[in-house]
């Protein structure tokens, strides 16, 4: 067991939930979701804790519909070569949402994104929290879920339709429209399609 | 007697404001318009050489002055993380050739040692020195496309094809051991697909005396290259603790001045019982990761070597019929061999419920393989931590304030291959 795990417990008392040893030998700490910030930045700024690298960003949906949906994150201390592995459990018949670690770690940017765009879980205070892997107007929702059909939802007919349909312009995201020169002549009705938050034009499923 | 000049004007045809023909001279003139402050747009990709694969770079200029890049990936995503949940075990290992495509045999070495860790199995010692062997020559491999790619990118030719010439023997070694060039699923679970053939350590042999000659040439041609330094030299800064922030790892880390190798901090595969260094840069730029890199190569030569000195006798895969297939012959011909064929092929191998990290040093970086279990022979979740996804997100922050051709530089000098960005 990761020595800093009891050093958790006794700074963070009943924030911290169980802690367990996984088959790799890494130790994994359960964090209440909205202590999560608090748990990242005491990991990184404490002196003798310091976990100044964070290895990746991930999500765990289990068969299992009872149980929850995890975030986890691989933290590292570079220095010291120690590992630790926290997870937030989140209920998915809730809204998913759990804050961003993005203002300790800049490399969370991407792997939140992939986590969003995978899983649908929203990171409140990301800055730019847009799909990453999936495009932007994807409709069928978030693929690694284990509700999701390992084919799509859409048939294939309805998919290529769709991207035959999609307007060039959705293929640039709405802050790069709007720093583009040209956006003064872009026609009308589309400035203001962009203007609505529109990224392009998605027909209705049949 | 009067002398006459005449005044030579360098002129174009044009209009003048009333629509009329007149000529519009070429020297400066006072009313040049104003351009600072006038952005562009420019569209990069997907489909571009200089993007290494289907990457989009959404870039505003100002000038020729990158004022922001915003990259786009995704475009090559084939839903591999979900494919594996579908799949046994030793199912998944196609899967990860085809994800870092330059590397293959690392990344079967990498999803086995992961799976091998959940379910608690000791793997022998020649399949783990075969594995070794395996790791290093990718690490080769890999670099020396990236080598020729980049010395591509900003105009050297030639080193692209000595180092394409290296990969070619290597590929001839990988196909005589696995039947495939690039495709390679040379692992299994708890061993290797095959042992290797009569020709293949002295064939690895000859390579890893005659390589050092060729790094050699690079390292003469390129870099003492007063064209080579100027374009890679100060470009794409990251300093150690940006690098540390943005969850950098292999070559780009170490050029950074963080001496963070997996190998050797976290080993695995027996790593602390082979003698090599870990080369580290000092600036962070891309001149450093090309330092690094070349560097690594003549390290993973040196490891080879070891590995062939020390290649033992002895089965490759563990002796554990639930694990490992019978031969067929013993399947056709013994009750019991043929009753565990049966029940892995149709079944697979099961895993105990739980979740095994391992992260291993890949030649873009660490390359981590995350599996939770549920007890079946499907895993619950399989991630791959992806080097070159997370390396390339720190590239908006490398190429701002550099110019234009400087984003090619940088870009390349991330070592991305799109297979295992997207998945």
């Amino acid at each position: 067991m990761n020595p800093t795990a009891p050093a958790l417990q006794a700074t963070f008392g009943t924030a911290i939930g169980r802690t367990a040893v996984a088959r790799d030998g890494e130790t994994v700490v359960y964090v209440a979701p909205d202590r999560l910030l608090d748990v990242m930045r005491w990991l990184r700024e404490t002196p003798g804790q310091e976990y100044d690298y964070l290895v990746d960003v991930t999500a765990v949906e289990y068969r299992d519909r009872e149980r929850p949906l995890e975030v986890v994150y691989f933290v590292r201390s570079l220095a010291r070569r120690a590992d630790l592995r926290v997870k937030v459990e989140l209920d998915p018949a809730a809204e998913l949402s759990v804050d961003s670690v993005w203002d300790l770690w800049h490399g969370a940017d991407w792997l939140e994104r992939e986590v969003y765009d995978m899983f649908g879980v929203a990171f409140r205070g990301h800055p730019d929290l847009r799909r990453i892997l999936m495009w932007e107007t994807y409709a069928e929702g978030y693929p690694l879920r284990k509700d999701f059909p390992l084919r799509g939802r859409f048939s294939r007919a309805e998919q290529v339709r769709q991207a035959l349909n999609a307007n060039p312009e959705a293929h640039y995201s709405l802050e790069e429209l709007s720093i583009a020169d040209g956006f003064a002549e872009l026609p009308a009705e589309m400035r203001e399609r962009l203007r609505r938050g529109e990224r392009g034009n998605v027909p209705d499923s049949p | 007697m009067t002398k006459r000049t005449v005044e030579l004007e360098l002129a174009t045809p044009g209009l003048d404001p009333g629509g009329e023909a007149t000529r519009v001279p070429l020297t400066a003139t006072a009313e040049e318009p104003d351009l600072a402050g006038e952005h562009l747009l420019v569209n990069l990709g997907p489909q571009h050489p200089a993007t290494h694969g289907v990457l989009r770079l959404v870039v505003e200029l100002d000038g020729e002055t990158v004022v922001r890049c915003i990259p786009h990936v995704g475009y090559l995503h084939s839903g591999f993380e979900k494919l594996g949940e579908y799949r046994h075990y030793n199912q998944i290992i196609p899967l990860t050739d085809r994800t870092d495509y330059l590397s293959p045999m690392a990344n079967n070495v990498g999803m086995a040692l992961a799976a091998e860790r959940l379910m608690g199995i000791e793997i022998t010692p020649r399949c783990t020195v075969l594995r070794v062997i395996a790791c290093e020559m990718s690490r080769i491999i890999s670099h020396m496309v990236w080598l020729g790619t980049t010395s591509i990118d900003l105009g050297a030719f030639t080193p692209f094809l000595w180092a394409f010439q290296e990969r070619e023997r290597i590929y001839d070694l990988q196909e005589m051991w696995t039947g495939a060039r690039l495709t390679t699923s040379v692992t299994r679970v708890g061993g290797l697909m095959a042992d290797i053939p009569d020709q293949f350590v002295e064939g690895l042999r000859h390579f890893t005396r005659t390589f050092p000659k060729t790094l050699a040439e690079i390292d003469r041609v390129l870099t003492r290259n007063a064209v080579w330094a100027g374009r890679t030299q100060g470009i794409g800064v990251m300093t150690a603790a940006e690098a540390i922030n943005y969850s950098l790892s292999g070559p780009m880390l170490r050029a950074s001045g963080v001496p963070y190798d997996v190998r050797k901090d976290k080993p695995y595969l027996g790593y602390e019982t082979y003698e090599f260094d870990v080369p580290v840069g000092e600036h962070g730029d891309v001149y450093d990761r090309y330092l690094v890199r070349l560097e690594e190569c003549h390290q993973a030569n040196r490891i080879l070597e070891q590995a062939l000195d020390r290649l033992p006798d002895g089965p490759i895969n563990v002796s554990d019929p639930r694990v490992i297939l019978p031969s067929k012959s013993r399947a056709m011909s013994d009750m019991e061999a043929m009753i565990f064929h049966f029940k892995q092929v149709m079944e697979g191998v099961k895993a105990p419920v739980g979740e095994a990290y391992v992260g291993i040093e890949n030649p873009k970086g660490e390359l981590g393989n995350y599996f939770v279990s549920d007890g079946s022979a499907k895993p619950v979740r399989w991630r791959i931590r992806p080097p070159s996804f997370i390396n390339l997100s720190a590239l908006p922050k490398m190429a701002e304030g550099h110019l234009l051709s400087d984003l090619i530089a940088i870009n390349a000098s991330v070592d991305i291959v799109m297979g295992e960005v997207d998945r």
